[in-house]
């Protein structure tokens, strides 16, 4: 966080609080006093295990429809981050915006933002990024396709369309296992009321409602000519992708994906580690230590003790997960800082080095 | 390699295991609770330094300046003990706050956190008390051993050490410079030349800070708080000084030759690292003020382990001593300082291998 004042009277200021305050930013000098960026104002339950967050950003929030921001929470004294789709419209102008969440079966953060937050509490939300977003010039044609929690992103696009009254002609398929699953029902009822151009069709598994070439066709008879978003599970992603791609218009198609496509067996202990830096992969039998298998392959990973006392050698985790030597444990989030000299691969690993 | 031991190879090993086993446990149960404290603490700091800057203006008024410069002392031993220390210990690192981590945060001193993080908790951390290795063992300024050469201008330690102990700031910047290897040709002049810049940039900026801006902002009592900053520097340093010094140096801790850890196992590690450790006896408040430095053994087994822990490891420590027969140097502040500056005094002179501890 940097003071950057308009008045330039004010600029010289910030620089003196700045030497007041270092080594410190002024920001950071104060921050202790903050327990969040941003505030929970309401806690509302769409739909069954979703909760929808109503959140007062500290600063402005200034997003496009179909955005994500990262989430930070505390639980159990230690910070969790998962990025969350914004499902309000950036139209929004009481400062507020809300998250949608679904709650995963032993999902850590999705399970606490769905069971446990109450109004008052505070998160750490940064500014928001992605490109799932629709483009400034508005395609004459849309198709929205969305299972699951997938339609968060989507619904902030849909009412920022009913929002700058232009919505165009689209067709939005809304998938869920069974009725009430459906997130967003009864406003996507309530905006498919009011604007005739945009066909709202609800496909229910529960009920063998699976989206099908046929059912697509049925639903959607001009799909392949509609710029399309699509949000939901791996399952449907890759079959859309490979169905779009079959009719040789892949590039109509934008996805979003909420997690990582699977790359590695999780049972096995062998496997790939990638360093990202340096581009150099090799492979692992899980029984060496990542800062082994680099210098092995000729890098030169900053260390120090190699026995996991001075953290000389921390590096930030990319993906997969990693075994820490000294006692067996196997840990790996994303973006975890990992004492390379003591942890080996499980798997496939992705590490900052 | 063990001569500093009577334990068995395989005792030494179950001795690091059970520590190890200790050292688990304290890592699973860390929480909410944890969190609070380091949080609480670096509120507080911020509070104390607040307010001790305030009084400072005030400062004409004795009172107000008596307590300012109490209040910006205490805040900078906090800020640079109980939590920078720690904090850069990478002890909070598993809260996963970006902003209290190991690899973000720098400290209300001359020393830039880059550098002191490898000449302490690389080389001080693992190769404490080996002479020749370990660099507090006289910061390559006084002789700590006796296992090191005496030599003329060691006569002349009471005086290096008074003042070491009042620029005990600056002496910790220039620590990892490490001008004896330099001058050997072990270091480069140019890896110097890089750490001297960083070290240059950092105090001109803490002497700007505490020596103009805050003096100038006084306007006609610029004299109060200039000498407020200055006293607090200097608080700051005599205390850091006094407790570094206990940690490692009192009467019965060891000293260890560079042989002592060649292919040395987590085991021997642990173990040299209670031999080598002193601990201070005192209250809660105490332990704070010392960075809970005052539990020197537990920080030097466990230096990650969050420190607000160390009190109830303590006892634990002190019992696997007891069993495996291993001395547990823990005594008041009076006994720990006293012995080390009577180190400094005799070690000034030849000799002096009977201040070496029989082996444990
Ligand atoms: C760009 C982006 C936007 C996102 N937007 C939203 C959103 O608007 N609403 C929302 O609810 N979630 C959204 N997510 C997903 C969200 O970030 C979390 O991954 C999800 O909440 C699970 O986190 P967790 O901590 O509860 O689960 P974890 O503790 O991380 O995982 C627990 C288990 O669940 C599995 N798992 C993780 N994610 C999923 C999943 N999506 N489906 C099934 N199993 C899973 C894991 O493999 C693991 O075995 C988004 C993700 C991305 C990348
Ligand atoms: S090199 Fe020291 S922790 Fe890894």
């Amino acid at each position: 966080m940097t003071l950057q004042p308009r008045i330039p009277g004010l600029r010289l200021l910030a620089r003196a609080a700045t030497g007041l305050t270092y080594p410190l930013a002024p920001a950071d000098y104060l921050l202790p006093f903050t327990q969040g960026s941003a505030r929970i104002e309401a806690v509302t339950k769409p739909a069954p295990g979703v909760v929808t967050l109503t959140l007062r950003p500290r600063q402005r929030l200034v997003h496009r429809a179909g955005q994500f921001v990262r989430v930070g929470v505390d639980i159990d004294g230690v910070r969790h981050t998962r990025c969350y789709s914004v499902s309000s419209p950036p139209e929004r102008t009481d400062g507020r915006f809300t998250i949608t969440v679904k709650a995963i079966a032993g999902g850590r953060v999705s399970t606490y933002l769905a069971e446990r937050v109450e109004v008052g509490e505070r998160l750490w939300v940064d500014a928001p990024s992605g490109d799932f977003v629709l483009p400034e010039m508005l395609p004459e044609r849309l198709l929205f396709i969305a299972a699951g929690s997938g339609i968060t992103p989507i619904m902030s696009m849909l009412a920022s369309l009913d929002a700058r009254a232009a919505m165009p002609d689209v067709v939005l398929i809304h998938a869920a296992s069974t009725e009430p699953d459906l997130i967003f029902a009864a406003e996507l009822a309530a905006l498919a009321a009011r604007h005739p151009s945009l066909h709202l069709h609800r496909v229910l598994s529960r009920d063998g409602g699976r989206l099908t070439r046929e059912r697509l066709a049925a639903l959607c008879p001009d799909w392949s000519q509609r710029e399309t978003w699509a949000c939901g599970p791996e399952g449907l992603l890759a079959w859309l992708e490979d169905h779009w791609q079959g009719a040789g218009v892949g590039a109509r198609l934008h996805v979003e994906r909420f997690r990582p496509r699977w790359t590695s067996n999780l049972s096995g202990e062998a496997g790939r580690v990638s360093f990202r830096r340096s581009g150099c992969v090799v492979p692992s039998r899980g029984d060496r230590s990542v800062l082994e298998l680099a210098e092995a392959s000729g890098l030169a990973p900053a260390h120090g003790c190699r026995m996991g006392i001075c953290h000389g050698c921390t590096a930030t985790l990319k993906s997969g997960r990693v075994r820490d030597l000294r006692n067996g444990q196997t840990f790996g989030d994303e973006g975890d800082r990992v004492q390379i000299c003591v942890c080996a691969p499980v798997g496939d690993v992705e590490i900052e080095l | 390699m063990t001569a500093y031991t009577h334990l068995s190879p395989a005792e030494i090993e179950a001795f690091g295991r059970e520590l190890d086993a200790i050292r688990d446990e304290v890592k699973a149960s860390l929480g909410a609770r944890d969190a609070a404290y380091i949080r609480r603490l670096i509120r507080i700091q911020r509070m104390l330094d607040l307010s001790g800057r305030a009084l400072l203006f005030a400062g004409v008024l004795p009172p107000a300046w008596l307590a300012g410069t109490a209040l910006l002392s205490v805040a900078k031993i906090l800020e640079n003990m109980e939590i920078g220390h720690n904090v850069m210990h990478a002890q909070w690192d598993w809260m996963r706050d970006p902003k209290i981590h190991s690899s973000t945060w720098e400290w209300d001193t001359a020393c830039p956190a880059a550098q002191w993080k490898h000449s302490h908790n690389y080389m001080h951390h693992t190769y404490t008390n080996v002479v020749g290795m370990d660099r507090d063992v006289g910061y390559g300024i006084l002789r700590m051993s006796p296992k090191q050469r005496w030599r003329v201008w060691n006569l002349g330690q009471p005086v290096y050490n008074a003042w070491l102990a009042i620029l005990f700031q600056y002496g910790v910047a220039l620590h990892d410079v490490e001008f004896d290897r330099v001058v050997q040709g072990k270091k480069t002049w140019r890896e110097a030349w890089t750490q001297l810049k960083a070290i240059a940039r950092k105090t001109s900026r803490q002497t700007l800070k505490d020596y103009v801006l805050f003096p100038v902002l006084a306007g006609p009592f610029f004299a109060y708080v200039f000498a407020g900053n200055l006293t607090a520097n200097l608080v700051r340093n005599l205390w850091a000084y006094a407790i570094i010094f206990c940690g490692h140096f009192p009467a019965g801790a060891h000293t260890f030759e560079p042989e002592a850890v060649a292919n040395e196992t987590r085991g021997h590690w642990y173990l040299r690292q209670l031999l080598g450790s002193c601990n201070i006896r005192g209250g809660k408040l105490f332990h704070i003020l010392s960075g809970n430095l005052s539990h020197q053994i537990e920080h030097h087994l466990f230096p990650d382990l969050p420190s607000n822990r160390y009190a109830e490891i303590a006892p634990r420590v002190q019992a696997l001593c007891a069993k495996y027969g291993l001395p547990y140097n823990s005594a008041s502040f009076t006994r720990q300082f006293g012995t080390t500056l009577w180190r400094v005094l005799r070690l000034s002179l030849p000799g002096g291998q009977s201040l070496e501890p029989a082996p444990a």
